[in-house]
This record gives C-alpha cells, sequence and structure tokens, in this order.
C-alpha cells in the first residue's frame, strides 16, 4: 500500500474541551486501522510544541485503543483560559482544528476517510 | 426488562429553547419511566444568578426558565414525563416557586415541584475556610470578594427529590451527569455499591448534558463529517435499562446524525484522563467502553467501568475579575490586509501614548488570528492574501471599567482617524467573573429537598 503524507484533518477528527488553563482535544481516527499510525507519530511532544506559543507547559496523552482514540491533555495552552485571555477563543474550541490542520502524518492511503451519514 | 427514557432539552444556557419539543413529543410515544432533562448552568452562569440573587431575593434562578418550560410543561405534565433541570442555579426555592407560577398560568393543575439546596457554600462556611481550602485549578483567590462557591452534588439528592412524585425537579450545582444518573437511580435502585451501573449511567449523563453535541451539532465538517439538516438537529434521548444496558439516539422527525463518530466526540468532550473521571458518585473508567452501531441513528455504549467515588466534592468558587474592553473594526477590498495591520499597528501606538499598562491584543482577525498569542508568535510565520476581508480587534483586562472602554473606543476612533476604508465598528465592554475549583469536604454540603405542592 502507497504511504501518503497528509494533514490530520484526513485521517481524524478531533473535539477541544477547557477547564480552566488546560485544554484536551481528542484524536479519532475514521478507520480504525489507522490508529496504530496515529499513536505512532501524533505524540505528546508534538502537540506540545503545536501550543507553545500561548504558553503551553506540559503534554499527556492517553490512548484508547478499544474505541479507538486518543486523548491530549495541555496544561497552561489557553494563555490563563477563558478567565483570563485575550484571545477570541479563550476556551480554546477551536484548537482541535490546529491540531487537524498542523500536524501531518505519512499513512496508508486507504487509512484517509470520512465519517458516515 | 423495564427501561428508562432520558431526553435533553438544553446543553448550555443559551441554547435553543424550542429544541425539548419534538424530544418531549418522542418520549410521549415510549412506554415506561420518562425523563426531560436540561442542562443550562454553567460557572459563570451561576455567578450571574448569584448576583442577581443579592439584588432581588426572589431572583437567581435561570432568566431563560420561562422560555423554556413554557413551551413543554403542560405536554409533559399530559404524558407523565418528569423534568430534571439545574435551572434553579443560585435560587432552587425561587425556581420552583417560578415553576408552581408558571403551571397556573398555562393551566397546568397538580404539578407538585421539588427543590434540591445544600451546594451553596456561602451557606455553611466562611469566606476565609472557602479560600483555605485546597486548590486544584484556576488562581488562588486571594482577597478578592468571592461572588459565589458551589460544590457539585451527585445524583443522590435529584433521586429523592423524584422519590417525592415530584413532576419537576430544581436543582443549583450539581454534576451536569446527575441529572441523568438521578433519574436511573430512581427506577432502577442502583445502589451505592454498583459500580459499574453507576458508571454506565454517568456514562449516559456525560452524553446527554452538552444537548445536540453527540447527535450531529459541534460535529459537522462538510465534506467530511457531513450531518443531513443541521438546522433542525434533534436532541438527544437515551434508553437505558436496569443492566446498564445504554443506548443513544435522538428525537423522532429531526435532523442530526448519531453514529460512532459523534458518540466518541461527546464521549471524551472535557474528559482528562478517561481511566479516572472523577464525580461525586463513581469514577468513571472509560478503558473498556464499546460503542456500536445497531441501527439508523442508534449507537450502544457498553463496557464503562467504575471505581470508587474520590472522598472530597469539588466546588466552583467565583470572585469578580474586573473587566474585558473589546472593539473591532473591518477592511475589505483590494490591499484591504496591509490597511488592516495599519490600524493594529496605530491602536498599539496609541495604546502605549495613553499609558495603558494593562497588556492590549490587536490582532487581525482572518489570520488565524484565533490560534495566536497575545506576542503573535504564529503570525509571523504565515503569508495570507493583501486583498480579501480582514478584521481588525484589540482586547484588553482591566479592574478599572474606564481603561477597557478606553482600548474599544481606540478602535472606534479609527473611523476618521485610521486608515482608508474602516468600517463596521462593534464594542463590547463587560464585567468579567473569573472561576477557582477547590476541593471540600462532603460534609459542607447537605443536600436537602423541599417540595412544593399546587396550591
Amino acid at each position: 500500500m502507497n504511504e501518503v503524507e497528509v494533514a490530520l484533518h484526513e485521517v481524524a477528527h478531533a473535539r477541544a474541551g477547557d477547564k480552566g488553563n488546560r485544554s484536551n482535544i481528542s484524536v479519532i481516527p475514521y478507520r480504525p486501522e489507522a490508529f496504530p499510525h496515529l499513536a505512532a507519530q501524533v505524540t505528546e511532544a508534538r502537540v506540545l510544541a503545536l501550543l507553545a506559543h500561548k504558553g503551553a507547559t506540559a503534554c499527556r496523552r492517553y490512548l484508547l485503543p478499544n474505541l479507538p482514540a486518543m486523548n491530549f491533555v495541555i496544561d497552561d495552552a489557553l494563555e490563563g483560559g477563558v478567565n483570563f485571555s485575550l484571545c477570541l477563543d479563550g476556551h480554546g474550541k477551536s484548537l482541535s482544528f490546529l491540531v487537524l490542520g498542523d500536524i501531518r502524518v505519512r499513512v496508508p492511503a486507504d487509512c484517509i476517510g470520512a465519517a458516515r451519514r | 426488562m423495564s427501561r428508562a427514557y432520558i431526553g435533553c432539552g438544553a446543553g448550555f444556557s443559551g441554547d435553543r429553547y424550542d429544541a425539548a419539543v419534538p424530544v418531549v413529543a418522542t418520549l410521549a410515544t415510549l412506554p415506561g419511566e420518562r425523563f426531560l432533562i436540561y442542562e443550562v448552568l454553567a460557572e459563570r452562569t451561576l455567578a450571574i444568578a448569584q448576583k442577581l440573587r443579592r439584588e432581588d431575593p426572589q431572583q437567581g434562578y435561570s432568566p431563560f426558565l420561562d422560555a423554556y418550560l413554557a413551551l413543554v410543561l403542560a405536554e409533559c405534565h399530559r404524558h407523565g414525563i418528569r423534568i430534571v433541570t439545574n435551572m434553579g442555579a443560585a435560587n432552587p426555592l425561587g425556581a420552583a416557586r417560578r415553576v408552581q407560577a408558571l403551571a397556573r398560568e398555562l393551566g397546568v393543575s397538580g404539578l407538585k415541584v421539588a427543590a434540591v439546596t445544600g451546594d451553596d457554600l456561602l451557606a455553611t462556611m466562611s469566606e476565609a475556610e472557602i479560600r483555605e481550602q485546597p486548590l486544584i485549578e484556576g488562581l488562588e483567590p486571594g482577597d478578592r470578594p468571592i461572588v459565589a462557591a458551589n460544590a457539585y452534588l451527585g445524583a443522590q439528592p435529584v433521586a429523592q427529590a423524584l422519590a417525592t412524585g415530584a413532576h419537576v425537579v430544581l436543582v443549583g450545582r450539581t454534576t451536569d451527569a446527575a441529572l441523568s444518573l438521578g433519574p436511573l437511580l430512581h427506577v432502577h435502585g442502583w445502589g451505592a455499591d454498583a459500580l459499574d451501573l453507576l458508571a454506565q449511567g454517568t456514562a449516559c449523563g456525560h452524553l446527554l448534558e452538552c444537548g445536540a453535541q453527540v447527535t450531529g451539532a459541534y460535529f459537522a465538517d462538510p465534506g467530511f463529517k457531513d450531518v443531513d439538516d443541521l438546522a433542525n438537529v434533534g436532541f438527544p434521548i437515551a434508553e437505558v435499562g436496569a443492566d446498564g444496558d445504554l443506548v443513544i439516539t435522538k428525537a423522532a422527525h429531526t435532523g442530526g446524525l448519531v453514529n460512532r463518530a459523534t458518540v466518541i466526540e461527546q464521549l471524551l468532550y472535557e474528559v482528562h484522563d478517561p481511566y479516572n473521571y472523577l464525580t461525586p458518585d463513581v469514577t468513571l473508567d472509560l478503558g473498556e467502553v464499546c460503542v456500536d452501531e445497531i441501527g439508523p441513528h442508534r449507537v450502544r455504549v457498553s463496557g464503562a467501568r467504575g471505581k470508587p467515588p474520590p472522598d472530597t466534592l469539588k466546588a466552583t468558587v467565583c470572585i469578580d475579575a474586573g473587566w474585558l474592553g473589546e472593539g473591532e473594526i473591518s477592511y475589505a477590498g483590494p490591499n484591504a490586509l496591509p490597511r488592516a495591520r495599519l490600524a493594529a499597528s496605530v491602536v498599539r501606538e496609541r495604546c502605549r501614548h495613553l499609558g495603558i499598562r494593562e497588556p492590549v491584543r490587536v490582532e487581525v482577525l482572518g489570520t488565524q488570528a484565533i490560534f495566536d498569542s497575545n506576542a503573535q508568535q504564529r503570525h509571523a510565520q504565515v503569508a495570507f492574501p493583501a486583498d480579501g476581508e480582514y478584521r481588525v480587534r484589540a482586547a484588553v483586562r482591566s479592574p478599572r471599567r474606564e481603561v477597557a472602554q478606553r482600548v474599544a473606543d481606540e478602535v472606534l476612533s479609527l473611523y476618521c482617524s485610521g486608515p482608508a476604508g474602516g468600517a463596521g465598528v462593534r464594542q463590547h465592554v463587560t464585567a468579567q467573573v473569573s472561576t477557582a475549583s477547590i476541593l471540600v469536604d462532603r460534609a459542607h454540603a447537605q443536600p436537602r429537598v423541599t417540595v412544593m405542592e399546587a396550591p
């Protein structure tokens, strides 16, 4: 199978939430066969680096192979969070699409997918 | 085997007033025990409610109570659908009185309403004691005035309120999941040691508590995640058996989508460690959860595991946090981006000139500013076309209202004193409340159920 390099958005979907100054971002592959490739490439270090400019200090990744899905918890990712941030998006709700757009992965072409209606 | 049916009518304060109407119509066709829940109480919403109650002791419940309940109260009562909601906010007793008055106005007779109180820590602890509790999130309250401090109650008080036969149960601060788990404890008689059942019930509550976020809303991404008829999105209904069997579906004859993807996104929403999600009723472990499509818009969720709950309760402390001032102005057409950037630099220079000491964020919307930081490190790395449509935004936080207003006014002044073609100024100056989370001993929260019969 040909490997392709694509934005994570071609392979997975995501949702971001907040508690205080901590963000959580789930990353869920459209096709289960993509999961091992994402687990190998979408690392804590890459997600932390993506949010370093916001002041993020630590990133913890939880793997849920049963679903499959992964959940990132990033400390100090929200410039103080909705209480203190001057960002239009104090909750960091849009950050799921920062992860989907800026992180690129190499996957077999049949890992690219979309949700069924 | 008996099943309980729980529909959700709202997932936040400001959600659609009429979303519950198709939910009620669907619940009315189902057998057995049926409930309609509304989750409308964010941390900040409660602080605002507490302020309103201080100004008028009759107020302090959800200002949207009438808008939501007037549409469904008569239908729910006719079909025996019971309502559980945190519209009680800072004043569940006031909310209960208002529901009784609303019932009279609607010609609904024989309504029994219950209020759950006991989450308000300002009633059981001094401000000094509250400041001494261990902080788990947010900044130390310091010496700033505490506006509200509320512990998260669990599902037991909701179940006790339902056991009185109440048709409507009004709570203040409880966990959002308790709005669903309470009815399940009441119907199925699950005990405090039935941890896996409590875990399934908590997963159910977590999936319902944000309304349409589990039925295709906050999900749609055209071409990738297509959702039919989003404008008519159906709100969720959960079917829960006594053995914990859990199926998520949605109101009949509505748009939206329930599939594995919508359910998994919501399952992890605002969860940190998915192996240890703490609630006052149970510690939820999602590690072995299975999510299976069993029919059109029908998804079974199984395998949630429970561990004992923590000894302490989480509580939210709300503190006055000054003012947020914002101003925005647009530039469109040829060379719009350089004009917008010039406008941003004018506002920055003016704020410096005026001696504003607070950090002022001035950014150009349309350049992925929402992903950027105050220092705009990201901005420099990405190129955008000069022509197009861009919007300049300035924002400041200050303890002083006049500083917040002044920054907003600097954007307004760009109409006549800024670059060519500035248009569409909007300004917002809003009072801010900040929140912190603390842990308190369970003894500080003493839940109490008060029943109000129709006169």
